[in-house]
């Protein structure tokens, strides 16, 4: 479904990404799990186009995205939550999930059946945001604002689902609900991309992962083969 | 913070109450109404330039030049084929809507040649352009029109209402009641619309506004074009209520709505709205109280003991940190 080839991100004169290539494929969960600065979140942000790469090339549903503007991008079918969650904290719950249909044009005002089951959906999933609808979306509390992001982002119907670290300073419980969700997401069709500090979680919930270091895979396999790796073990999973 | 409000709101209408009851007071308020709406609709093309590329378009006061210019061009072309005498309401619709097309196109091109190529470039390029702009739409005008005053055509009558030795004149309530519709229905666009709203998620986070599939260049050149819309508006309505036009007049108008914009936090729409009002309002208050010698001098005092009080305006908000 989505394929990187020989993928090379810079930051000016610092490269970020030398060169790395993976492959996700329909339905899947794959998890990309590294240290701080290993070009995670670098490699996510150049799938959805807002970072340029410098060179190779990123293939998804047989387009080459690789030089595609981000909302042409979203319209192609990715949609990313970001690292820290990037709530719009001046529009209320509903104004921010309205903006993740935006790709959705005229259906827009929400008369279309599509849309309104897609609330339905979401509001089912998770019932605070039905209960917050009016609320400025800054007023919501961390595990809230993540469970609106990831709202956000099904809005626009996607067939790949990217999530940059979304357990970050969540208390476990929010944790454990949020992966759950993830789960009913990708139960319902939707390729889901994480990336996580959280390796052991991440790998239990994927079907497979790779280890990003300093800008190289270095490491790919099923997600319980790298749970039982002694070297993810030593590095990632404190063991 | 608040006691110190009060006590200024206080020091200020305390010998204004005296004055309440005569009929300076409120001849002064309508003309300081007239005038304040006028800086509101220009206002709001600085601060909703601002709220999305963080520019300040210092060639917005010579897009209003160009609407008032614009104005004088299609009513003495109306008059001169005979339409002005035909339907006068018509005549003045026609020429508010040529003016406000040709001002939004002037902006949309503007922002395409003049900032789109600086978008990545550090913050000060962007504005030594905004200058250059301003300084070329001058000197355009200039040699185009000539740099003489320009009179603009007495189509509408100076006649009014008279109220109680209040008087009124119907090119004011005309301006008045514009401008109201014009912040209405910009509110109502912003609050309620698709592109509205994306407008203020593009203000809000350009980048996540991206991640959810809006074309921010889209947005950008749609912020550019209402504001030359409005200040195209705003032109129009000042060439008909002083009757002269100059190719300088952008300036002045420029300073004065961007201080209003500054005042009320710049940014913030609701801020450009009342920060405009309240600039007009000072500026006739101080005029017909105080002396009219230094009329322009009392709005950037004001401009000044406000941003002392508070920095980001009176309805900015404090810059949030961005990780």
């Amino acid at each position: 479904m989505l394929e990187l080839n020989n993928i090379r991100t810079s930051y000016g004169q610092i490269e970020a990404l030398k060169g790395i290539s993976l492959r996700i494929d329909q339905g899947e969960i794959v998890c990309l799990i590294g240290s701080n600065g290993a070009g995670k979140s670098t490699a996510l942000m150049t799938i959805s186009g807002i970072l340029r790469p410098k060179s190779g090339s990123i293939t998804f549903i047989g387009s080459n995205i690789s030089n595609m503007p981000p909302h042409s991008i979203v319209e192609m079918g990715i949609s990313h939550v970001p690292e820290g969650r990037r709530i719009f904290s001046r529009l209320t719950v509903k104004e921010n999930l309205e903006i993740g249909a935006y790709t959705k044009k005229s259906k827009f005002k929400n008369q279309n059946s599509k849309l309104k089951k897609q609330y339905e959906k979401i509001f089912e999933m998770f019932p605070v945001l039905k209960e917050r609808q009016k609320q400025m979306g800054g007023t919501l509390s961390g595990g809230e604002q993540q469970m609106l992001a990831i709202s956000r982002a099904l809005m626009s119907g996607p067939k790949l689902l990217i999530l940059d670290e979304p357990s970050l300073g969540l208390a476990p419980i929010i944790v454990s609900r949020i992966f759950r969700a993830i789960r009913e997401i990708n139960h319902e069709g939707v390729t889901i991309l994480l990336v996580e500090q959280n390796a052991h979680a991440a790998l239990n919930l994927s079907n497979r992962g790779y280890v990003l270091e300093s800008g190289k895979i270095t490491m790919h396999g099923m997600g319980k083969e790298l749970l039982n790796d002694e070297q993810v073990k030593k590095a990632y999973l404190g063991e | 913070m608040l006691p110190i409000y009060t006590y200024l709101i206080f020091s200020v209408l305390k010998p204004l109450l005296f004055l309440l009851k005569s009929s300076v007071f409120v001849q002064q308020v309508i003309n300081g109404l007239t005038v304040g709406g006028v800086y509101a609709l220009i206002a709001l093309g600085y601060t909703m330039v601002y709220g999305i590329l963080e520019l300040i378009n210092f060639a917005h006061g010579e897009i209003y030049m160009l609407g008032a210019y614009l104005g004088i061009i299609f009513l003495g072309f109306f008059t001169a084929i005979g339409l002005t005498s035909f339907s006068l309401p018509l005549s003045l619709f026609l020429a508010f809507i040529l003016s406000i097309i040709f001002c939004s196109s002037y902006g949309y091109t503007m922002e395409k040649i003049a900032y789109k190529p600086l978008r990545n470039a550090p913050r000060l390029s962007p504005l030594i352009s905004a200058i250059g702009v301003s300084i070329f739409l001058q000197n355009y005008v200039m040699l185009t029109q000539g740099a003489t005053d320009k009179v603009f055509p007495h189509i509408v009558e100076n006649a009014g209402l008279e109220i109680g030795g209040v008087s009124v004149t119907y090119i004011q309530l005309f301006i008045i009641t514009v401008s109201v519709l014009m912040m209405l229905s910009l509110h109502i666009f912003i609050t309620r619309t698709r592109m509205g709203k994306a407008m203020r998620a593009v203000a809000q986070d350009k980048t996540m506004a991206s991640l959810v599939g809006i074309n921010i260049d889209t947005v950008i050149s749609v912020t550019f074009v209402i504001g030359s819309g409005l200040a195209a508006v705003a032109g129009l309505m000042v060439a008909s209520y002083y009757g002269l036009v100059n190719y300088s007049i952008g300036y002045i108008a420029g300073i004065k709505a961007f201080t209003a914009a500054v005042l009320g936090g710049i940014g913030s729409i609701p801020g450009a709205m009342f920060g405009g009002i309240f600039l007009g309002l000072i500026e006739s208050l101080s005029a017909a109280y105080i002396s009219p010698e230094y009329k322009d001098a009392y709005a950037f005092i004001i401009l000044i003991i406000i941003l002392l009080i508070k920095p980001s305006g009176l309805f900015g908000k404090s810059q949030e940190e961005k990780v």
